[in-house]
């Protein structure tokens, strides 16, 4: 599977998307999210002072973030791990396969980690004779399926259970035929089972980083399930995927932002293993792999230092903007067309691959705002929505129709009066040939609304004219 | 140009310094050596009775199973009448920690407890905790002969022995417990943060029990409560 960006083409993409019946139904159960974060956003008093400290932590880190990544650096090497540095995704995947061939690996288990993603190093290990395994429940489903994954946090979040069954009997095939998998506890039981083997005869474990702590040298990583742990303590090799704005300073900056992470993303208060990685076994340990090896990769992060989308890097990877997102909750995450979807993806996205390819993303939205008002290290995306539209606008990116739409009705918002007077005789002419109906089932110009929608037929005067009636009154 | 020494210049020319400047230096310094502790919830902060309860209801909430003991004497028993209420094998594994190996196995003598990491064959499994935060009802365990990791993680069911006097009431006091046992800079292999038994919701967003790991998680906690 050859992962193709396929984002220039959301608009056919979300068309496909609000066709499909199977992932409309899974869409829909997507609302326990909001409901979960809400509750634990209530239970806990300090939930917004968090939020600030979250945030102020982030901003102090990136102001001082090449301090900090050497500090790291040392504190790493010091408890006996190796770090290694890739500027690109290219330098990374390289570097992954040398460790791979090193110890002769044949099979490597993975915890999630979208960094991975983001480098296609699932396929590129696949093309160099070495076999990854998702162990991540989500990430095994999709894998097996060949997709890439719908929701940074849920990666089988566009599926329903019988497709999962379905998956299961044609992969399993050493398991009997007739058995039952009607129900999700039977799927992951058996998850369990094929999973637990793998995990064994590992060679190697590639995990991500929720974060890197720069005092202790520690790569911390956050699961429910068990996964990333099996992934990273039973092989010879754990290597850490994380890209350079995943640092923060001390063990008590990283319990500020574990305190929003698992609330903001499942509503939990913590979730079920949070995990605190710092070097290989030591000389005692009964267990553990004896080489640790963190790739600290760049892949544009850098660039957006001191930039108009800095505060972008902020992003805990939650999931929160798009589990509360109008568009995400109608076209899933595939629609997005590469690894990062709903509102962080529409930010993220142009700054990785360009917003040439990415435009169509930061237009997705109604900029409702819901987003940012949920976003635990308070992004404000909307914002950054708007200045990915305006260099997409500078560099003549937009089409010919919505630049000659925009210029046509800046021509008239620049002329107060002549506005008055347009606008004035559309309502006049729309309230005459509305006025038995009372909407339109159909209008010139404004077929793509009333394709779904009535549009209501205007009643008495504009505001303005009222506003201006009443003014002169008073 | 090595990719370090690439990465490092392209932050420093993003944000318009220079890597020597001295004030940021000892910025930097400070916040490491200090660690200030941020923003603390104030509902763990209560005295130690009322922290144990706080602790017991947050891991049951989590769907922990919880009980109390007088005494780590009374930890054998204790775990033989779990075993029998499950039905389970009367065989654990546990590693090397003194305040286990102390306490009186051969009382119970149809249990048969073996020591060392886990190979993946072991039902349950028993760790002593490094403490554990009431705040979230999670218990916090060390990597090392002690208690080896692979019994966090690989058995079905994971009993969990924390001393009363260990039950804090945030993560920032344990964070300071581990830099006294490990110095400054410096930490075990893992430290596992624990909260509950393995779950997923990954299937139509059912929650279900028992993902990868232990499918069952039982925490005892031990001592004088107040």
């Amino acid at each position: 599977m050859t992962v193709t960006i396929t984002s220039p083409a959301f608009k056919a993409n979300a068309q496909g998307a609000i066709a499909n019946a199977q992932l409309q139904r899974a869409l829909s159960r997507g609302l326990g999210f909001v409901a979960r974060r809400q509750q634990a956003a209530d239970q806990l008093p300090e939930f917004e002072a968090l939020r600030d400290a979250a945030r102020d932590i982030k901003n102090h880190t990136f102001a001082h973030l090449d301090l900090y990544l050497e500090t790291y650096e040392e504190r790493v090497r010091a408890q006996g791990g190796e770090v290694h540095y890739a500027v690109t995704a290219g330098e990374a995947r390289a570097i992954v396969l040398g460790i791979c061939r090193q110890v002769s690996a044949k099979t490597v288990t993975k915890g999630k980690t979208m960094i991975a993603e983001e480098i296609a190093l699932n396929d590129f290990l696949e093309e160099n004779g070495i076999t990854p395994v998702e162990t991540d429940l989500g990430e095994y489903i999709i894998q097996i399926r060949r997709e890439t994954p719908s929701h940074i946090i849920a990666p089988a979040f566009h599926l329903n259970k019988d497709q999962v069954e379905a998956d299961f009997r044609r992969v399993h095939t050493h398991l009997p035929k007739d058995r039952n998998l009607a129900e999700p506890a039977t799927l992951l039981a058996e998850a369990r089972g094929v999973l637990r083997e793998r995990f064994l005869a590992a060679d190697v474990g590639i995990t991500g980083a929720n974060f890197l702590v720069a005092e202790t040298g520690t790569s911390i990583i956050v699961t429910n399930e068990g996964n990333g742990d099996l992934t990273q303590t039973l092989p010879k090799v754990h290597i850490v995927l994380a890209t350079i704005e995943k640092l923060v300073p001390t063990l008590e900056d990283a319990s500020q932002l574990l305190r929003v992470l698992a609330r903001s993303a499942t509503g939990q208060d913590m979730s079920v293993y949070t995990t605190l990685s710092t070097g290989p076994r030591r000389p005692a340990d009964p267990d553990g792999p004896s080489a640790y090896h963190v790739i600290i990769l760049d892949n544009g992060r850098s660039a957006m230092l001191g930039g108009a989308f800095q505060d972008m890097l902020r992003c805990i990877r939650c999931g929160a903007c798009m589990n509360h997102c109008p568009v995400f909750g109608v076209v899933g995450g595939h629609a997005y067309g590469w690894v990062y979807p709903g509102p962080m993806g529409a930010v993220l996205t142009p700054s990785l691959i360009g917003v040439d390819q990415a435009g169509h993303l930061p237009n997705a939205s109604t900029f409702c705002g819901r987003c940012e008002e949920v976003c635990p290290v308070r992004i404000p995306l909307p914002r950054m929505m708007r200045s990915w539209r305006e260099r997409e606008f500078e560099r003549h990116l937009s089409p010919a129709t919505v630049r000659g739409g925009l210029a046509f009705w800046a021509f008239f918002a620049k002329r107060p009066v002549l506005y008055g007077w347009a606008t004035g005789l559309a309502g006049r002419m729309l309230a005459f040939l509305g006025a038995s109906a009372g909407r339109f089932h159909w209008l010139p110009l404004a077929s793509e609304w009333t394709r779904y929608r009535d549009f209501p037929a205007p009643q008495g005067k504009t505001f303005q004219a009222q506003w201006k009636r009443r003014h002169d009154r008073g | 140009m090595s990719a370090r020494a690439s990465i490092l210049a392209s932050i420093r020319r993003s944000l318009g310094v220079t890597g020597e400047e001295a004030p940021r230096r000892k910025v930097v310094a400070d916040r490491l050596r200090d660690h200030p502790p941020g923003v603390i919830p104030a509902r763990g902060q209560l005295p130690p009775a009322a922290r144990i309860e706080l602790f017991i209801a947050m891991a049951e909430a989590a769907s922990a199973t919880t009980e109390t003991l007088d005494s780590a004497a009374d930890v054998p028993a204790a775990v033989a009448g779990f075993l029998r209420a499950h039905n389970l094998p009367m065989a654990i594994r546990r590693g090397e920690d003194p305040r286990l190996a102390t306490m009186p196995w051969q009382r119970e003598q149809t249990l048969e407890v073996t020591t060392g990491a886990s190979m993946g064959d072991d039902l349950v499994a028993i760790s002593h905790a490094f403490g554990a935060a009431a705040e979230s009802g999670t218990v916090m365990l060390v990597s090392g002969r002690e208690n080896p990791t692979t019994l966090n993680f690989l058995p079905d069911t994971h009993l969990v022995v924390v001393d009363a006097k260990d039950v804090a009431g945030d993560y920032e006091t344990l964070w300071q417990r581990l830099r006294a046992q490990f110095g400054p800079g410096m930490l075990a292999r893992n430290v596992n943060l624990i909260t509950g038994p393995s779950r997923s919701a990954d299937i139509e967003q059912t929650l279900i029990l028992g993902a990868h790991g232990p499918r069952r998680l039982h925490v005892m906690v031990v001592g004088e409560r107040d």
